[in-house]
């Protein structure tokens, strides 16, 4: 038990870990069940990455690091846009093209500054033991906001991961709630790269989803499962890290992906004995 | 399915009196892809409480004209109106059944939540649903004999449910105009008697119907009018004059005679300008 909650209660900076890492879970979760009903995945992993040149800019110049990632977003939407619109490219050569862009663009950068490791581990990686109290007012309310679109749009949203055209006929502009949707994905990355940092926020997006929408027969189930997820890799990941002395944003993110694989072997296995049990009485 | 047809003929619809008004009217209306005019110069007209076929083969211009009437596509030259208005404008009066539905099997969503999602553009964003629409998403439910797949996962239905669920879907929303895309596709016989139910339900309440079919037998034969499309408009009449072998000869390509009943081989007419065989 002790092994438990000590690191917690003789630590303020693991309880505002924690807290953060709560916040950040929350958000992660909403924004990436949408990313995986309307299949948004890359464009989530280009936004992580994109926004790198953007930080590093915004250290080099002394920015806040979260105005740096905004700016670095927005041109990362509005390329892909661009390119897709323009050229008869497909949306994920786009992605792409902008995404090792972006990435080299931020190295590139960062190896100008003086820490330069330094720093890109910090960009990379979030540095969530360190993490400020206005740091974590800043994800409050963005994780207020990103709650308060995911309960406005709803419907829209349904209607476009369900069909698009059907959004479109039912009155709910496609361009409108997709552009909503991927700002609502954007503040998410922007916000959580200093606690998991760009290269992590992915997988916080991805994985408690992703092992959400195995479990779930409906949307709003498959987000709840994901805020559970994503806060049980938090609390274990930072748990694991205090006691072994292991980085943190890492740690956190390979509880993530352990529990969806945990979570896929178990439904395989569970289906594999339903069928065989069906099989069975049918003979 | 000779008995269905007899009982749910037109003349024996109980009559309702239907105001006569004009739900849909084309003049000289040009549709296609990106300006590209897929069929020009169509006249027609729909009216409350009567149901319009659309036959032709893949590639034939059906499904464009449907996306124009819901204002998925841009009219290309004439005009074309939807309750007087241009397309795109009556969300709450029309409800649309496209042909493809992609993402069946990944969303983690029940079939009522399916049915339900009828209901949201009478809705819009934030007015909540009551009892009634919670009847209405039932009622739809068990006209396209589903009712037991209330809770069940989308993913887990067969196609044929799947096209159920889609149908009672449109059913829900309990629109003024229904703008079918082969709405029988993947249906089995049963499921498609309760369409054709259905289907006359709807016309009893008022509603008009426009649908993209194959079937010239059971459905087209149901309709007040029948368009026949080969990238242009071969035919367009009541069913008795326009459903004839030379029409569908140039509608389809290849037509078999056999069983007193004219049999449809389908061709592919890919895009290519459609010539008489």
């Amino acid at each position: 038990m002790d092994w438990l909650l000590t690191p917690f209660t003789t630590n303020s900076f693991m309880v505002q870990a924690l807290v953060a890492g709560i916040l950040v879970s929350i958000a992660c979760a909403i924004a990436g069940t949408f990313i995986i009903l309307r299949g948004l995945a890359f464009i989530g992993d280009a936004l992580a990455h994109g926004v790198l040149p953007g930080i590093a800019v915004a250290i080099l110049v002394g920015f806040p690091g979260i105005l740096g990632a905004a700016i670095g977003a927005a041109f990362m939407i509005g390329g892909i846009t661009l390119i897709t619109q323009r050229s008869r490219l497909s949306s994920d050569t786009a992605i792409g093209l902008l995404f090792v862009g972006m990435l080299s663009l931020g190295v590139v950068i960062v190896s100008r500054s003086a820490s330069f490791s330094g720093d890109l581990t910090r960009i990379l990686f979030g540095e969530i033991l360190g993490i400020s109290v206005q740091s974590i007012l800043i994800q409050l309310a963005a994780t207020i906001v990103i709650i308060a679109i995911a309960f406005i749009c709803l419907r829209p949203f349904l209607l476009l991961s369900f069909d698009p055209e059907q959004a479109e006929v039912a009155g709910f502009s496609v361009r409108l709630y997709h552009n909503i949707m991927l700002f609502m994905i954007a503040i998410t990355v922007i916000v959580s790269f200093q606690t998991v940092g760009t290269l992590l926020v992915f997988g916080l997006l991805i994985a408690p989803a992703g092992a959400g929408a195995l479990l779930a027969k409906r949307i709003q189930a498959m987000m709840a499962w994901a805020i559970l997820f994503g806060i049980l890799s938090m609390y274990s990941g930072l748990l694991i890290s205090y006691h072994f002395d292991l980085a943190a944003g890492s740690s956190i993110i390979l509880m993530a992906i352990s529990l969806f694989f945990i979570v896929f072997i178990l439904q395989n296995l569970r289906q594999r004995r339903t069928s065989r049990s069906e099989e069975a009485s049918h003979e | 399915m000779n008995s269905l047809n007899n009982s749910i003929e037109r003349s024996t619809r109980p009559s309702v009196t239907i105001e006569n008004t004009t739900y849909l009217k084309a003049e000289n209306l040009s549709i296609g892809y990106s300006h590209q005019s897929v069929i020009s110069d169509m006249n027609f007209e729909l009216k409350a409480g009567e149901a319009f076929a659309l036959i032709g083969t893949n590639g034939s211009g059906k499904s464009t004209l449907l996306k124009t009437i819901v204002g998925l596509l841009p009219v290309v030259a004439g005009r074309l109106s939807v309750f007087g208005q241009p397309p795109g404008n009556n969300h709450r009066r029309i409800a649309y059944m496209g042909q493809f539905h992609h993402s069946g099997f990944v969303l983690p969503i029940r079939a009522i939540d399916v049915v339900r999602m009828g209901r949201f553009p009478l809705h819009g964003l934030w007015k909540q649903m009551g009892k009634h629409d919670d009847e209405i998403v039932m009622s739809a439910m068990r006209t396209m004999g589903i009712e037991k797949l209330v809770d069940s996962p989308l993913r887990s239905l067969s196609g044929g449910q799947q096209q159920r669920t889609y149908l009672a879907q449109v059913l829900a929303h309990q629109a003024d105009l229904l703008v079918l895309d082969e709405p029988t596709s993947g249906l089995d016989a049963g499921g498609r008697e309760l369409y054709l139910h259905a289907i006359n339900d709807e016309l009893c309440r008022g509603a008009s119907i426009i649908m993209a079919t194959h079937d010239i037998h059971e459905e087209a034969a149901l309709c007040h009018q029948v368009m026949l499309l080969a990238r242009k408009v071969v035919a367009l009449g009541a069913p008795k004059d326009v459903i004839t072998p030379d029409a569908l000869l140039t509608t389809f390509g290849i037509v078999v005679a056999g069983e007193q009943k004219l049999h449809v081989l389908e061709c592919l007419h890919g895009h290519d300008d459609q010539k008489p065989v």
